[in-house]
């Protein structure tokens, strides 16, 4: 994708050769974000698996140096403890709330793709100005504020608030559901605010996709729903899994909506550093989850990384 | 399913939209409340606008959220432009894997985790260097900056890829220098990219919870941060009032550069 053919002409030094002739300038140009990302990116993650790997104190900051300089001997110990690791495998909360937010991503990134689907879909098949239209309105909320967005939902969700009022008042229900503060407001949290990720990537394979195969496969007599499974859904995978993964990774460490949807048993793992870290100043723990998160997230994002290089 | 756009696909993407507009536009109407009970209709009134205004814990916050989005978006987009040139348009270079991944980890990382990380990182550098001294604006920016950098380097790269590279070729062969190149050619041609990428940021930044509530420090509460204290006690009809008016902002903004898009689409051709 990053690749760009050099001309044929040989009598002519491409654009890559004389960038070659100035190399100097183009180490400088390289370098600045390179050592921005490195800076600001990279080693932020080697401090925290370092931290991770002291103990907390109280002191500032909450954590034991790693090195300790004992002035008599000259020596400097190197005080290393895996204590927080083991802390963490031994301790049935921790791996429950991994294996919650594992479960909870993997169900919203599902119902994501099934509603979004249809949306990406459609504005693909649409003439010019509608999908100009139905574009701006998926990505209209995709610019407005996440918090808020999480916010409305509060307020249809309440006891007394939208959603409950109109199933009561057309009688399915007589007494107000319990819809905040549990796992299902959660689910719904996610899959509300992550839908424009998903639908964009859809999309963008969804509309290059060659419609003439579709009909040669209904010519040669497949049901529509038969030519759909095995003519677009393949060809859509790359925008499936783009927009799952999209989905799916920041989903697993979400803070904001299970803090504001969830109940106060709906585990989800960061949720459990951000209270291992403001309430607890627990630094080296939460810097134990991080890294584990981290580990466990590793996978879909190189995942995500070769499906990108395959598909977009 | 497949021929024509059949009515069941119709109504299941109008649910989908339906879903996707429905709490907004609740939210909207109820911003225009008189009740001071969020959920019981009493009339229509611009009261919890006025309150809004004459609350200045929010007002300061806003101001706050405002500068650091702007500061933030415009390192960004110098900083993602160039990383996006980079990936685009330099012949292999040693680190250019690592650089491409360090540009896209960014976009899906937990915040939690990219809060944290740059958190112990300042609190490291201050312990060895006494830089930065303390947190405050200034860590807030520089992790806006981190994270809206690579937003803008994968809008600019895809704009890079789509271009033709020939107009850069013909400005080469006519004798044109790398820089004057970039200036003159390159550049302008991907503006617009630039543009959205400055604007994409400037929203992140001024959105963004997790990262400001690990890298601020006290008495530096981002807009954000003061929402969400707010609304962790419940449903405020002051927020509602807020909300209405930063998605009314926002949906102007990008109904606008929407329209100037195609208008610049028709001009350019296809």
């Amino acid at each position: 994708m990053m690749t760009t053919s050099a001309p044929s002409d040989s009598s002519r030094p491409s654009l890559f050769q004389r960038f070659k002739s100035r190399r100097l300038g183009r180490w400088l140009v390289i370098m600045v974000p390179m050592l921005w990302l490195a800076a600001f990116f990279f080693i932020p993650f080697l401090v925290v698996f370092k931290i991770s790997l002291s103990e907390a104190m109280i002191a500032i900051p909450p954590y034991s140096p790693l090195f300790e300089w004992d002035p008599d001997s000259a020596f400097a110990t190197l005080k290393v403890t895996f204590g927080n690791y083991l802390f963490l495998f031994e301790s049935r909360f921790y791996l429950d709330a991994y294996l919650s937010s594992l479960r909870i991503a993997a169900i919203s990134t599902f119902f994501t793709l099934i509603i979004g689907f249809p949306i990406a879909y459609l504005i693909a098949r649409s003439g010019p100005t509608m999908r100009t239209v139905l574009l701006s309105l998926v990505i209209l909320p995709f610019w407005t504020s996440f918090l808020l967005r999480v916010y409305a939902w509060m307020a249809l969700l309440k006891k007394n608030g939208l959603v409950n009022e109109v199933l009561m008042s057309i009688g399915l229900i007589d007494q107000p559901l319990q819809i905040l503060q549990t796992d299902f407001a959660v689910y719904l949290g996610i899959v509300y605010t992550y839908l424009p990720f998903m639908i964009l990537p859809l999309y963008t394979t969804l509309e290059k996709m060659d419609l003439s195969l579709i009909e040669a496969a209904q010519d040669l007599g497949a049901k529509p729903w038969r030519a759909f499974c095995l003519v677009t859904l393949p060809l859509a995978k790359p925008g499936i899994i783009a927009g799952c993964m999209l989905v799916f990774i920041p989903a697993v460490g979400e803070y904001v909506i299970p803090a504001l949807l969830g109940g106060s048993d709906t585990l989800m793992i960061g949720r459990v550093l951000w209270d291992e870290f403001f309430l607890n100043r627990d630094w080296p723990l939460a810097s134990a989850v991080a890294i584990v998160m981290l580990i466990v997230l590793v996978g879909p994002i190189m995942f995500m990384r070769n499906g990108n290089k395959e598909g977009l | 399913m497949i021929k024509g756009n059949s009515w069941t696909l119709k109504l299941s993407a109008g649910f989908g939209f339906l879903f996707l507009y429905a709490p907004i536009i609740a939210l909207i109407v109820y911003s225009f409340n008189k009740s001071q009970l969020v959920t019981v209709w009493g009339g229509w009134s611009l009261k919890w606008y006025g309150e809004l205004f004459q609350n200045e814990q929010i007002m300061n916050a806003a101001w706050v959220s405002l500068k650091i989005a702007l500061i933030s978006a415009t390192l960004a987009a110098v900083l993602g432009t160039i990383a996006g040139f980079v990936l685009s348009r330099m012949r292999k270079f040693r680190g250019k894997t690592i650089l491409s991944g360090w540009v896209t980890a960014p976009l899906v990382m937990p915040e939690v985790i990219t809060g944290l990380s740059l958190l112990l990182l300042f609190v490291a550098l201050e312990n060895m260097f006494g830089w930065p001294a303390g947190r405050g604006t200034m860590t807030i920016v520089i992790a806006h900056t981190t994270f809206c950098l690579a937003y803008v380097a994968v809008v600019v790269q895809s704009r890079l890829a789509s271009l033709d590279e020939t107009l850069e070729e013909a400005a080469m062969d006519l004798g044109a220098k790398p820089t004057s190149l970039f200036f003159l050619i390159t550049l302008p041609l991907i503006a617009p990219a630039i543009l959205s990428g400055w604007l994409l940021s400037f929203t992140l930044s001024l959105d963004d919870l997790v990262i400001a509530s690990f890298v601020s420090g006290p008495g530096n509460s981002t807009l954000p941060m003061v929402i969400f204290s707010k609304v962790r006690l419940g449903v405020t009809p002051e927020i509602n009032a807020l909300a209405t008016l930063m998605i009314l902002a926002v949906s102007i903004a990008v109904i606008a550069a929407i329209v100037i898009m195609r208008r610049q689409n028709r001009f350019q051709g296809p």
